[in-house]
């Protein structure tokens, strides 16, 4: 039975209703004659405040309210891949064929998934198995990358008294179960799922590994684990964009959501246009076969814009349920949060900081809690895992703001994109003096057992010297490098070796895009090789000016570009015992 | 902007606050339902529903509420919303900034009426801006290249030369080797009488007029009306891009007179304010407007959008540029420091940046050397402004002759490549090749940002061999 009720007042994106009575919080309506989609946000007596996801232009007090009796929910199944959605889950491309027109017309309804699509449905269980919440009962081949596991939705167990296997589609029955009351389900390929609620697990697990990016900034000094959370912010012109884009490709997760949150048109096309394009190295299939988008621009209506997240996680989820490995970018929270504060505004609540309301930090906390390393539901105890990377967009580049501050108090990882490295072409632009990563001591066992047994040493004494450089650099400022004493313009010309030959990475170079763990971990330690020999060849008195002239320094610059496999099974011995020849052999 | 005849009338003003009237008693009005406001003496007003509740509406009167009465004004829905009739005779036009005619022409007879707000552009309806236009000005065609589909602001400073700045671009800009149909939009809000007039009489010299449509809004005309004019400038260009196949260039100045617009109007609903005073829903305010730009599947046409603003304080922090550089691609700052020096543009390349200019540059498009030439560049003045910092503090002396190649590097730099004549129209040839000259300057060894094929071959030293 749904409510029927009356507008009574409309302001921008907030409608408010009256004759609402048994309408539930966060249940989904249709507002108007057009019937725009909305969301019950507030209930008083019989009035509901519901937040609108179109623009509300038009629309008059006494125009009708039907609810529709579910709360905002995602369709969950096979045809998300390769697709790209709106904020409350509405398929662009689908509307695009839909309505022949370039622009998002009001009022459309088109189903999340393809209803027409036949996909062969393959059983993984037979007749008369035991079956609970969670366990996969069969798989459709999506795309080449990713096999869709078509799982038991949550709440039933029970016998499977008929499985089938042929081609289907998402609403066609695949399987019926007999329930322990006895009753019958059947279970198509489709499931929905309230995008508010996290989608249950048995056990979270601790993040013990890395989430590999390739970049070496990012993996061997400010590491993310799998299942981990991590912010970017971006003050305009810093490459976060680009850094964004760099994860999305190189990431080692199965699938990748992408959440445009309130951004540019442009940048998602880019994606669009882009990413089919890319050859995804882990499949040798295309990068999009693994990709959901999630593009809610910043001129698409407020409110889908503050649904996105929500969203987008939940299709994250779902993936992991099935048991892969999912990375979650969400472009930018700080629109999210805007959109917050602007139906905040609107519903006349009491301001917090910076007109954002009260529960923003609430709310930003229980989104990154949705990330996580788990053991799913299911009898096989697979694991998968969701990492968050959210990007902040602090006005004026001012991290003390609410959003950042409230975000860098929930995040482990802190990647600090520096504008003013971005204008000296230091790329990616991530600041080694402000970015942190709390999984370091988590993930420092993986290291070892995967590259070699001194990384952490290797890491740690590197980063001590790049704080070094920033405080001599002062000094340098003042004085000039010729007055240092020979021992610091040593550790300014390693410092410099780290900067441009190491942390500097070319994404538009074809081997330097990514780096391999291993090849991370050769790279550093050539580095503090040539660090530990220069020390004692100034010991013996060598002048430094002739330690900055030795020519394994162009082997080092070069290192960056050399492939792999060439790099980490002849190239770095080479290098390695270069430098310790040429060091060594200076009197 | 048209106005129907038959509608419901009120009498029932109760309060007057500001730009807004609260009407009473209304039944029915439409949220963003445009009004008709009739003064005491007879005067008609336009305005727009801000609020729509049962048996009240709160309306925004564009033209402002001096002399308006409780008792004495009448209030008319005219139950549309606020839409524009557009046709292709609206090319040559002046109007102001609610759309009405202001050149003593006649009234334009629509093709079609379109709602101002418009719709958002389904993103997967895109495709990625990739054609390069030559402004004929350097530091935008080299150092932050401008593609069909963009939207590039400048970010200015009051007393910097922006006004002539958009002149110039409006005048020169240019897809090369193609003859396509090109059109301007000019939109001005809040603007001096001067100002319009120096656009005015830039755009017949030139005759850009013929193909120009304009829409202006002074200084002292209502603050409220601003809201509309970027809205109404856009649905024309909207018009003429993805139905009559035009690239449009939409000018748009100064947006900080239309937050300023924005702000009044919030203050006067008491909204709860965000950062300075400017309400909350400012970023997705401007993004309605901004994101108006575009290159689209399937139309010829493109909408190519150059919005002005003038810092307050030179403050590239201050809400308006932070939130707009947030939407646009890039942003083309002007410097006070080098307006000083008299150096026109005044443009500082380094806080400089377009986006999509990586799109825009390369063989087929401008040059094989463009990126890398332009890296170089980059980093060369880059390196010389810092060395400038540290010439103030140990003086000259104590430089290397290094260091004083790329100090010599930046002051040419500016002097050569920045500069240019309020006419001067440069070909991208000859700006990528200014910069090797210049490049020149520094020891080779130091370039090594380009290849040494490239350097061979446009290099000055080897091409005068």
């Amino acid at each position: 039975m749904s409510v029927v009720g009356k507008i009574i007042k409309i302001a921008g994106p907030v409608v408010v209703a009256e004759g609402m009575k048994g309408a539930q919080m966060y249940e989904v309506v249709k507002v108007g004659e057009e019937k725009l989609t909305g969301e019950i946000i507030q209930l008083q007596d019989d009035r509901a405040v519901i937040q609108v996801y179109e623009e509300t232009t038009g629309i008059k007090p006494g125009e009708p309210v039907v609810g529709t009796g579910s709360p905002l929910s995602v369709e969950l199944g096979p045809g998300m891949l390769r697709a790209m959605y709106d904020g409350i889950q509405r398929p662009l491309t689908a509307i695009e064929e839909k309505t022949g027109s370039i622009f998002i017309p009001r009022g459309i309804d088109v189903p999340a998934l393809p209803r027409d699509i036949k996909w062969e449905f393959k059983p993984t269980v037979n007749e008369g198995d035991y079956v609970e919440e969670g366990d996969i009962i069969g798989t459709v081949d999506e795309t080449p990358s990713i096999v869709h596991k078509i799982l038991v939705p949550v709440g039933i167990k029970g016998k499977i008294v008929e499985i089938k296997e042929g081609k289907f589609t998402v609403d066609e029955t695949v399987a019926v179960v007999e329930l322990e009351n006895g009753e019958t389900k059947e279970l198509t390929m489709i499931q929905k799922w309230p995008v508010r609620k996290g989608r249950p697990y048995k056990k979270k697990l601790p993040p013990k590994i890395p989430m590999i990016t390739g970049q070496r900034v990012e993996d061997t000094f400010f590491t993310l684990a799998k299942g981990g959370t991590a912010a970017i912010p971006g003050p305009f012109g810093s490459g976060k964009t680009v850094t964004q884009h760099q994860l999305a490709k190189w990431s080692d997760a199965d699938v990748v959501v992408y959440i445009g949150c309130g951004e540019r048109g442009n940048e998602m096309t880019e994606v669009t246009e882009e990413f089919p394009h890319l050859e995804d190295i882990r499949t040798g299939n295309k990068l999009m076969d693994r990709t959901v988008l999630i593009a809610n621009t910043s001129n698409m209506p407020v409110a889908a814009r503050e649904a996105s997240v929500y969203t987008g996680v939940t299709i994250a989820e779902y993936f992991r349920d099935m048991g892969y490995g999912v990375l979650l970018t969400a472009d930018s929270t700080s629109r999210w949060a805007e959109a917050m504060r602007e139906i905040s505004g609107r519903l006349e609540e009491m301001p917090g900081e910076e007109g954002y309301p009260a529960y923003l930090a609430s709310r930003l906390a229980q989104f990154y809690e949705r990330a996580g390393r788990v053991v799913c539901l299911g009898q096989d105890n697979r694991e998968g895992f969701v990492s968050i990377v959210g990007a902040v967009s602090p006005p004026g580049g001012d991290f003390s703001e609410p959003v950042t501050s409230n975000t860098l108090r929930i995040v482990k990882v802190f990647w600090a994109l520096d504008a003013n490295l971005a204008r000296r072409r230091h790329f990616p632009a991530i600041n080694w003096l402000q970015s942190y990563s709390l999984y370091i001591d988590d993930v420092t066992d993986w290291w070892h057992e995967n590259t070699g047994p001194d990384w952490r040493p290797l890491r740690d004494e590197a980063m001590s010297l790049l704080q070094k450089e920033a405080e001599l650099q002062e000094i340098v400022q003042l004085v000039g490098p010729d007055a240092l004493p020979d021992r610091e313009r040593v550790i300014l010309e390693v410092a410099r070796m780290l900067r441009e030959d190491f942390l500097q990475q070319d994404a538009f170079d074809e081997v330097d895009t990514y780096c391999p763990p291993m090849k991370q971990y050769l790279m550093l330690k050539i580095i503090m090789t040539f660090y530990q020999e220069a020390l004692k060849a100034v010991e013996r008195g060598v002048d430094p000016s002739r330690i900055l002239k030795v020519s394994v320094k162009q082997d080092i610059a070069r290192m960056k570009y050399i492939p792999h496999e060439e790099f980490i099974n002849v190239k770095s011995k080479e290098i390695l015992e270069k430098v310790k020849n040429e060091l060594g052999s200076l009197q | 902007m048209t106005l129907a005849t038959s509608a419901i009338e009120y009498s029932s003003v109760k309060s007057i606050a500001g730009p807004l009237l609260i009407v009473e008693g209304v039944e029915g009005a439409a949220y963003g339902e445009i009004v008709e406001v009739i003064c005491p003496d007879g005067e008609k007003r336009m305005g727009q529903v801000l609020e729509a509740r049962e048996g009240l509406a709160v309306v925004q009167v564009f033209e402002g509420t001096t002399g308006l009465s409780t008792n004495q004004t009448k209030v008319r829905f005219t139950g549309k919303t606020a839409k524009i009739g557009v046709s292709m005779e609206m090319l040559g036009r002046i109007f102001n900034g609610r759309g009405k005619p202001i050149d003593g022409g006649p009234e334009i007879v629509p093709e079609k009426e379109l709602d101002i707000n418009g719709y958002p552009l389904n993103p997967v309806s895109r495709k990625v801006p990739s054609d390069f236009i030559q402004t004929g000005i350097s530091t935008i065609d080299g150092m932050n290249t401008l593609v069909r589909g963009q939207k590039l602001p400048i970010f200015s400073g009051s007393g910097l030369p922006h006004n002539q700045l958009a002149a110039q671009i409006a005048r020169q800009a240019k897809v090369r080797g193609e003859g396509e149909k090109f059109a301007v939009v000019f939109a001005a809000m809040g603007i001096t009488s001067e100002e319009a007039n120096y656009f005015m009489e830039e755009f017949r010299k030139t005759g850009a007029l013929e193909r120009a449509v304009v829409f202006i809004n002074l200084a002292n005309d209502p603050p409220i009306e601003r809201i509309l004019t970027p809205r109404l400038a856009l649905t024309v260009a909207e018009y003429l891009a993805y139905e009559k196949d035009m690239h449009v260039l939409v000018i748009l100045t100064d947006m900080t007179n239309y937050c300023e617009a924005l702000r009044e109007i919030s203050a006067a609903r008491n909204e709860v304010p965000g950062r300075r005073g400017y309400p909350g829903y400012m970023y997705t305010d401007l993004a309605t407007i901004y994101e108006r730009a575009g290159r689209v599947k399937g139309r010829k046409g493109t909408i190519t959008q150059i919005p002005i603003l003038t810092m307050p304080h030179d403050d590239i922090t201050h809400p308006i540029p932070d939130l707009t550089g947030y939407i646009t691609e890039g942003q083309i700052v002007l410097s006070r420091e080098l307006h000083r020096k008299g150096i026109y543009p005044p443009i500082d390349v380094l806080p400089s940046l377009s986006r999509l200019a990586g799109n825009g540059q390369g063989p087929g498009k401008t040059r094989e050397d463009h990126k890398k030439v332009v890296n170089q560049a980059y980093a060369a003045y880059a390196e010389g402004r810092s060395l400038r910092d540290l010439v103030a503090v140990v003086g000259e002396e104590a430089l290397t002759d290094r260091d004083r190649a790329y100090l010599k590097f930046a002051d040419e730099f500016e002097k050569r490549f920045v500069r240019q004549g309020i006419d001067e129209d440069r070909s991208i040839e000859e700006t990528l090749d200014l910069l090797w000259e210049l490049l020149a300057i520094l020891p080779e060894e130091e370039l090594k940002r380009v290849d040494r094929e490239l350097i061979e071959k446009y290099h000055p030293k080897y091409r005068k061999k």
